[in-house]
């Protein structure tokens, strides 16, 4: 089960076959373990790592703090929810540490981020305060480096 | 008086054959866009952390020789991974070298071993060095050829039909390349019983023991009474995926030892201080990504097996080192012809068998160190040319 997630995790495109050739089960097992994972929302979703840069599309992507006033009863989760709804954003994790959320917008112009936070974030009532960084340039993302992979030069020795 | 360089060369050494595939192989680096599956070295790259070690020991200005020995931090390092691994104990300080490779520490021992009048046994196929090292001592080799049907492990038998007052030392070499053939507890003990009767060393060369599929290697130094019978060649080629560092040990008897250290102190001073410096902190912390280049490799291997049955031939399932070991027989072929028409039609490079050996004649040696991607479409290639060849013949 694990190794099929190490798998998936690293190629989402790995078809059934292909992992049971790759760790010696039955294809059929295989796809019935990944659909299980899949109805258990172990497995979210497969999506592509897009390296933005790439494109000639003018996109940044956003890492901003917010600290918030925690709900009797619903903690963290209804605040948290109210920003996390937003689709623009597209990670928000609660932190330990100086603030409370972690919000990711990625892939927006620096306006839109710019009104984002000024007209949504902000102004929710429970956030007390948000310092917004821009991510200069992605080196290395879900444990892919964006500078390419390093060229296999293996000379013919006779080994 | 004209000079004449051929006739002043050493006899061993003139006569030595060249190695038959090189145009093979020369053939192969020419085809820049063919798959290939002939290198016999990991992919990966070393682990940063080992290379992070290396560039930080040359900041620090660690640049001078270290101990003929080696530094005695490694070599401590060797004997506490020998004792977790196999479970043998080894004094750093009399029992452990550190070599320029494991290539280094199987010609010391050799030449630390053998000379004129000596029969040094060698099972096939096998690592290309094996022969040539014992040759050039002046020793005889005498090939041992390992069959498919005992899926290229050595049995007693086969030991009992080459031994004579003679035989001085048994190359043991297993995980084996090119075969992958492993040996386990049970038919390494039937050796053991010969080997304790007889003066005989066993140079073990353990090389892939990281790399053993469904079971932990063995080492024949851990049986009773083998430990001083065995010189235990190792190195971090393979498990730390360091081939271009240079970098093996021996562990044996002080005194074999000892003399080992005499032609290496003469020949070599001491291996790299930089990749010592690497060795140490592979040693110490890359448990995690040992086991999963190991992880890695055994998928692969797996993808490869099921594409070489698919195709339709014979592939007995290795279960060590990085190679895969089919016999091409099938095809009409001989195994020359198969790699050359394979790497012409399909572009897709293997080794024919007998470089390494002549019972490697009828089979083909292809190494899993390649993405999965790269390996499926070597496979479905290798399957379009065995049904296009089968069909031919008849």
């Amino acid at each position: 089960m694990d190794e099929i997630l190490e798998i998936l995790e690293k190629n989402g495109r790995q078809t059934p076959a292909e992992i049971a050739a790759m760790l010696g089960r039955d294809e059929a097992d295989v796809r019935a373990a990944i659909k299980k994972l899949e109805d258990d929302h172990v497995i979210a979703a497969y999506t592509a790592l897009v390296n933005w840069e790439k494109t000639d599309l003018d996109r940044v992507t956003a890492l901003i703090e917010v600290k918030v006033t925690p709900q009797r009863d619903r903690g963290f989760d209804k605040v948290a929810e109210r920003i996390y709804s937003f689709p623009e954003v597209k990670a928000c994790y609660l932190m330990s540490g100086g603030f409370d959320l972690t919000v990711v917008i990625e892939d927006k112009t620096m306006k839109e981020v710019a009104l984002f936070v000024a007209e949504k974030l902000a102004v929710i009532p429970d956030v007390n305060s948000t310092a917004t960084h821009f991510i200069l340039k992605k080196y290395k993302d879900k444990g892919f480096v964006f500078g390419g992979q390093i060229e296999d030069d293996r000379e013919h020795v006779l080994l | 008086m004209t000079l004449d360089i051929k006739s002043m060369l050493q006899p061993r050494v003139r006569d030595l054959p060249p190695s038959g595939i090189r145009k093979f192989f020369d053939l192969v680096n020419e085809m820049k866009d063919a798959i290939s599956l002939s290198v016999g070295e990991p992919d990966f790259v070393t682990p940063w952390r080992v290379r992070e070690a290396g560039i930080y020991s040359l900041e620090q200005g660690h640049t001078h020789y270290s101990p003929n020995a080696g530094f005695i931090r490694l070599r401590q390092a060797i004997a506490e991974y020998l004792q977790r691994s196999i479970g043998v104990p080894y004094d750093p300080r009399s029992e452990i070298i550190v070599t320029v490779g494991g290539s280094e520490a199987i010609d010391l021992a050799l030449r630390a071993l053998v000379g004129p009048g000596d029969e040094v046994i060698v099972p096939e196929p096998s690592f290309v060095a094996y022969k040539p090292c014992a040759v050039l001592t002046g020793a005889t080799a005498v090939p041992l050829p390992l069959e498919e049907k005992d899926e290229f492990k050595l049995t007693p038998e086969k030991l009992l039909s080459v031994l004579t007052p003679k035989t001085k030392a048994l190359v043991f070499p297993f995980p084996n390349n090119p075969t992958g053939a492993i040996m386990t507890r049970e038919e390494i003990a039937p050796l053991v019983d010969i080997l304790k009767e007889r003066n005989i060393i066993v140079l073990s060369d353990e090389i892939y023991a990281e790399l053993t599929y469904g079971s932990k290697h063995v080492s024949i130094a851990s049986f009773p009474g083998m430990r001083d019978r065995t010189v235990l060649i190792n190195g971090f080629s393979k498990a730390f995926a360091m081939t271009g560092w240079r970098l093996g040990y021996a562990a044996a008897h002080p005194d074999l030892i000892g003399a080992m250290y005499k032609i290496h102190q003469y020949g070599i001073m001491c291996s790299p201080t930089t990749a010592q410096y690497a060795g140490i902190e592979a040693l110490e912390s890359c448990g995690d990504e040992v086991e999963e280049m190991a992880r890695e490799y055994n998928r692969r291997r797996r993808v490869m097996l099921k594409g070489f049955r698919d195709a339709g031939l014979d592939c007995f399932e290795a279960k060590g080192a990085f190679y895969l070991f089919p016999s091409v027989k099938k095809t009409g072929m001989t195994s020359a012809e198969f790699c050359e028409k394979l790497l012409l039609e399909e572009k897709v490079a293997v080794v024919p068998g007998e470089a390494f050996g002549d019972s490697g004649h009828g089979f083909i040696r292809a190494c899993y160190a390649y993405s999965v991607e790269n390996i499926t479409v070597a496979m479905e290639r290798v399957k379009a040319f065995v049904a296009r060849h089968r069909a031919d013949k008849q």
